[in-house]
């Protein structure tokens, strides 16, 4: 795996990639998504890059209908709200992602334990490209 | 097993105040400050000469955001003319001015001022609603952010996690809202002092005046589920498990303990007080927990040498309805997965055996949140003096209360006792 240092700027570039990317310290063998550049278990330094498979199931959620202005620039609003949430992955460790194919405005029918998938979801906006983690029901 | 925490010397309460908590359109953050000030120097029973002031601990957020200046210490060290004493500013999210007690404890304790003023102020009203959840997600943790996670998203997650492990559900958040809003008709300072039928009651003579069909609501609960009264924000959080957006001030004076007599014959002392920091929401042990609360109650408690069951009262950070139920649990009052259960069962309202909120809460007094981790920690002092008018607990032996504050998304909370001996 090529040199990326262990930020937040490496674990956004590999989204762009299409990859959901953690870091493992190499000295106690704890996994972390998104990355750390120091472990917090054994306190070590050494991380390797261990790509995630993109697995999980939904841990919690929320459908906003008052969102910030960014989410607003995408589109969502009161009448049109999307749901966010946190994805525990197959592979231990948690996740925030954009939880897409459930419907938002009827969130009684979205389940807190559902198995996901990941999905990449691309934006491009003034000439500005960014990739937003999101899942999906598996 | 954390170290027992103790001070070089004694702390004391001698003084309190705060503006009037709302949506102030020709306010502005050093006239609410002033409100407070005032109010502060004519509640220290035996006076105060403002120039006897050593130092200026002051909490505020986010006015860069808000309001677009920063470095507000110096601007209210000069508000109140105690300039050119030092003036510091602490942000800790909503336990900002938490943060700006501690310091003025840690430099009394210290020996290094006797009289110091520690602060709060927020000026939040003047942005549109977005914006304000844009200004209030800067402290959130940057992967909530790019998620869409707004404050009252991450405490709606919160609240499927709960439901899902402990089986509770919207009907339970809509007693804390209730009881809450029981509560503030009898505080002054309130942003929303109306009971909820208040505002149903309220809401069917605008409805029957503009000739518009009225709801058969046959209580409080049936209102709130109406989703157009009661419309979803960040589901499960609607409109009112939220606190609103708030501008406001509050101040206190400390003292060291050796003094505390010059200023009133009832100081209220400080017991007990911790801090603790969090991860994010992701990232934490649990879902339905916060870990920084823990840890702060278990330094407050050791220090204190007290237990849950020694806080007679508390007022806790309900910045949305299903936050009190975690924090009761947190705090050691109620069992883990039980709070819902407490608060349904009313023994967190105002004559029960726990009151939890008597200030109306975030929800109803509002959250400037700079402001907020002192204003709770006036109404502590207010009810420990006895001067808390109607809303004072029906107690004649109030002796120790608390109060809880979380900023961030459990990234900063703090817990403070304060006891009267």
């Amino acid at each position: 795996m090529e040199e990326r240092a262990f930020n937040d700027i490496s674990y956004e570039k590999f989204l762009r990639e299409e990859k959901l990317m953690g870091s493992r310290c190499k000295g106690c063998g704890r996994l972390y998504v998104p990355p750390r550049p120091l472990c917090i278990e054994c306190h070590g330094a050494e991380m390797e890059w261990v790509r995630m498979k993109g697995e999980g199931r939904l841990a919690a959620f929320t459908c906003i209908t008052v969102p910030p202005p960014f989410m607003m620039a995408q589109g969502y609003n009161r009448k049109n709200p999307y749901c966010t949430g946190v994805v525990e992955l197959a592979e231990g460790g948690r996740v925030d992602a954009r939880i897409v194919g459930v419907d938002p405005t009827n969130p009684e029918t979205i389940r807190v334990g559902m198995p996901l998938k990941v999905k990449f979801l691309h934006w491009e906006e003034d000439g500005k490209k960014e990739t937003f983690l999101a899942f999906e029901p598996a | 097993m954390a170290k027992r925490r103790k001070l070089g010397r004694g702390v004391a309460v001698v003084g309190a105040g705060m503006s009037r908590f709302g949506m102030f359109r020709d306010r502005d953050s050093k006239d609410l400050f002033a409100e407070a000030f005032r109010d502060m120097t004519a509640s220290v029973d035996k006076g105060l000469d403002p120039a006897d002031i050593d130092a200026l601990y002051l909490g505020n957020f986010s006015n860069d955001y808000f309001m677009r200046q920063s470095h507000w210490g110096p601007l209210i060290s000069d508000l109140v003319g105690i300039t050119p004493k030092p003036a510091t500013r602490t942000e800790g999210a909503c336990a900002s001015s938490a943060l700006a007690f501690r310091e003025g404890v840690f430099a009394i304790a210290s020996g290094f001022y006797d009289i110091v003023l520690v602060g709060g102020v927020e000026e939040m009203s003047k942005r549109t609603t977005e914006e304000v959840a844009e200004g209030l997600a800067l402290a959130t943790v940057p992967y909530e952010g790019k998620a869409g996670f707004t404050f009252p998203g991450v405490f709606g997650a919160v609240a499927t996690a709960y439901f899902e492990k402990y089986g509770a559900g919207r009907e339970h958040l809509m007693n804390v809202t209730i009881k809450s809003h029981e509560n503030a008709p009898l505080n002054p300072k309130a942003q929303y002092p109306y009971t909820i039928r208040d505002m149903m009651e309220a809401k069917k003579a605008s409805l029957e005046k503009r000739g518009i069909p009225v709801p058969e609501w046959e209580d409080e609960k049936a209102f709130l589920r109406d989703s157009k009264v009661n419309p979803v924000v960040a589901w499960p959080m609607h409109l009112y498990d939220c606190c609103p957006i708030s501008d406001g001030a509050s101040c206190m004076l400390l003292v060291a303990e050796e003094i505390a007599k010059n200023f009133t014959d009832e100081p209220v002392y400080l017991a007990g007080m911790g801090q603790g920091s969090g991860r994010g929401f992701h990232a934490s042990e649990a879902l339905t927990y916060f870990e920084a609360t823990r840890y702060a109650a278990k330094e407050a408690y050791g220090m204190a040498g007290m237990g849950p069951e020694d806080v007679q009262f508390a007022e806790v950070h309900d910045c949305f309805s299903i936050a009190e139920i975690i924090h009761i649990e947190d705090l050691g009052f109620f069992r883990e997965g039980e709070g819902y259960k407490a608060v349904e069962e009313g023994r967190t309202r105002l004559a029960g055996p726990k009151p939890i909120n008597t200030s109306g809460g975030l929800k109803c007094k509002g959250h400037p949140v700079g402001a907020t981790g002192i204003s709770q920690l006036y109404e502590v002092w207010t009810q420990l003096r006895g001067k808390a008018g109607a809303r004072q607990i029906p107690n004649k032996n109030l002796r120790v209360g608390a109060a809880h504050n979380l900023g961030g998304t459990g990234g900063t909370c703090t817990f403070t006792i304060l006891e009267r001996r």
